[in-house]
């Protein structure tokens, strides 16, 4: 690894003939590479993770704590597999419901970041709103909702797109306005007109930060939409971790909250691999990957 | 004011009648902010002539970028008035090449695209200038990196990139500010001397802004000296060297030493 991006750095001598050395860059995208990098950076949280189950399992057994506050490992194990479809059944719903409400809070917060960075009068008018809107507590105003839109998805979607829709907006207005101000310049020497500045130098340059407030959105959401079920739910696992509470029944209640960190970090995972994909040259990234090495 | 100057516009008087490439008339900038009102440059006046290398030098702060920028019509002078090829500069131009101090690439683009982005963004026939950029990139010496990222190159090799994307669409006009202001002292003469190449070959008119005296004396035919904030005019000195300049003897020879010692002392004045 380490003798890899040495490698890239002594690009710096200019006239040494090319295809040998690309080769050599090519090399550090090479999928053995990359799963390596995958151990590398996630043995560290794996250890973790065993690390606190070893911790729970060894209190649970030895029974320093009641199982009626924490129950044994074993027995959410086989809560979760004995009602597995039951959890399953709820857990799409929640998962429904996250992900559309950070589609429509990705989708819905670009646009308006682009109106507001590109109309000062948006600004004025839309940001102070977006601002209130992120201020008042969410907790608050979902069981409005309930009244307004009913017992269905909806109320759960629309509390899951508040919560997410903010960092989203945020995110991506610095992005649009950390643009290098010569490249913009630069476009204008070019004759570029606004939609091919935009769509050539601005967004693709706004893509790390947007993808810095996406990833936050995307556990928002997740938030979103329990807070939004346990307000007025029949089905989804905030209302299986209301119910659970409600009777008592801690592995139940593990169960739910292991799924709902599982959805969490699925769709974490997701947003990663596309900003991976979608932006290959962000700079942070090289730098993680060699301090992996 | 020396007596170059006063030959020089005189000179330029008569080639006025083809047209100077860049002129600049009386230009003043008074920059407004919360805290101050700053005059960042005073009566500045400039002609240069179609394929003249012209270098701009002077104090740091004093208005030079400032004044680039207005022949790019990229800001708007307080008053005066600005010409580029004959004609007035009211807003961007379009016929010029313009070189940032910093390569300003797009991160995500290999050199070639970076270089292509100028055809792209003026509609211009796709064949042909990738034909022209595979020209630009043999002659500069990045053959073999056209698909290498930014990232992946050296500072010289970034600002290469930065040249010829500026000379993709052969502009008549080129405008540099601090091309190699962040190069080692090594590859900035190289990029010296790869530059005067470039400007014999396509006989554009250029107006470069450095700080470094040997870098103007070297590549101009003229080297303009401005004065502390407010920028203006000091000297403008004709280089007495032959237009093919060897980089080696050209450092060697007297008259680049004579001229160079010349803008030395009117810029620590
Ligand atoms: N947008 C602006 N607002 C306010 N003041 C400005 C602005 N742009 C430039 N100035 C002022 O004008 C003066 C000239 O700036 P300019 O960037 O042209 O200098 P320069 O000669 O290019 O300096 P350097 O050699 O350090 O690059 C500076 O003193 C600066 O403070
Ligand atoms: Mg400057």
């Amino acid at each position: 690894m380490s003798t890899q991006s040495s490698d890239t750095s002594t690009l710096t001598d200019d006239r040494t003939p090319a295809p040998a050395r690309s080769q050599q860059v090519r090399k550090t995208k090479s999928l053995g590479d990359r799963t390596f990098d995958l151990i590398a950076a996630s043995w560290r949280p794996a250890a973790v993770v065993v690390g606190l189950f070893i911790v729970w399992w060894v209190i649970t057994t030895l029974g320093w704590v009641p199982a009626y506050l924490i129950p044994a490992p074993v027995d959410v194990w086989h809560t979760m597999t004995s009602s597995a479809g039951f959890l399953w059944a709820n857990a799409l719903v929640t998962i429904y419901e996250t992900v559309a409400g950070f589609i429509i809070a990705a989708v819905g917060g670009i646009a308006i970041a682009m109106w507001i960075v590109y109309s000062p009068n948006a600004e004025k008018s839309l940001y102070p709103l977006l601002v209130f809107a992120q201020v008042i507590p969410k907790v608050a105003i979902a069981p409005l909702f309930v009244i307004w839109l009913g017992f269905g998805s909806a109320p759960k979607v629309l509390v899951a797109v508040l919560v997410a829709f903010f960092p989203v907006v945020v995110s991506t207005i610095a992005g649009l306005r950390s643009v290098d101000p010569d490249l913009l310049d630069l476009a204008s020497t070019m004759g570029s007109s606004q939609w091919k500045t935009f769509r050539k130098i601005r967004f693709p340059a706004s893509l790390p930060h947007v993808f810095s407030g996406l990833k936050v959105a995307a556990t928002l959401a997740v938030i979103g939409a329990v807070v939004g079920e346990f307000v007025g739910a029949n089905e989804g696992i905030g209302y299986v971790l209301l119910n659970a509470n409600g009777n008592l029944n801690t592995p139940m209640l593990y169960a739910g909250l292991v799924i709902l960190s599982a959805i969490g970090i699925v769709v974490f995972m997701v947003i990663e691999v596309a900003e991976r994909v979608f932006i290959p040259w962000q700079p942070s990234r090289r730098v993680t990957a060699t301090a992996a090495s | 004011m020396t007596s170059a100057t006063a030959i020089r516009a005189g000179d330029s008087e008569t080639r006025m009648v083809q047209g100077d490439a860049i002129r600049l008339d009386d230009v003043n900038f008074l920059f407004t902010t919360k805290r101050a009102s700053v005059e960042a440059v005073r009566d500045f006046s400039l002609r240069v002539e179609p394929g003249q290398f012209v270098c701009l030098v002077g104090p740091s702060g004093c208005g030079k970028s400032t004044v680039l920028k207005s022949v790019g019509g990229l800001i708007k002078p307080t008053s005066g008035t600005v010409t580029v090829s004959g004609t007035r500069v009211v807003g961007p131009r379009t016929d010029i090449g313009y070189v940032f101090q910093k390569a300003a690439l797009l991160d995500w683009r290999g050199v070639k695209d970076n270089i292509l982005l100028q055809a792209e963004m003026r509609g211009m026939a796709r064949a042909d200038a990738s034909r022209k950029a595979d020209a630009l990139i043999e002659m500069v010496g990045l053959k073999g990196f056209e698909k290498s990222l930014p990232h992946e190159l050296s500072g010289g090799m970034q600002q290469r990139v930065s040249l010829c994307r500026a000379l993709l669409h052969e502009p008549p006009v080129l405008l540099m500010d601090e091309p190699f202001g962040a190069l080692d002292a090594l590859s900035r003469e190289r990029m010296n001397v790869e530059l005067h190449r470039v400007w014999r070959e396509t006989g554009t008119s250029v107006l470069l802004v450095t700080h470094s005296i040997s870098e103007a004396v070297y590549l101009g035919e003229r080297v303009v000296v401005m004065s502390s904030r407010p920028g203006t005019v000091i000297a403008d000195i004709d280089v007495p060297l032959p237009r093919d300049r060897d980089y080696i003897a050209t450092m060697g020879a007297p008259e680049f030493q004579a001229t160079t010692a010349r803008v030395r002392s009117l810029l620590t004045e």
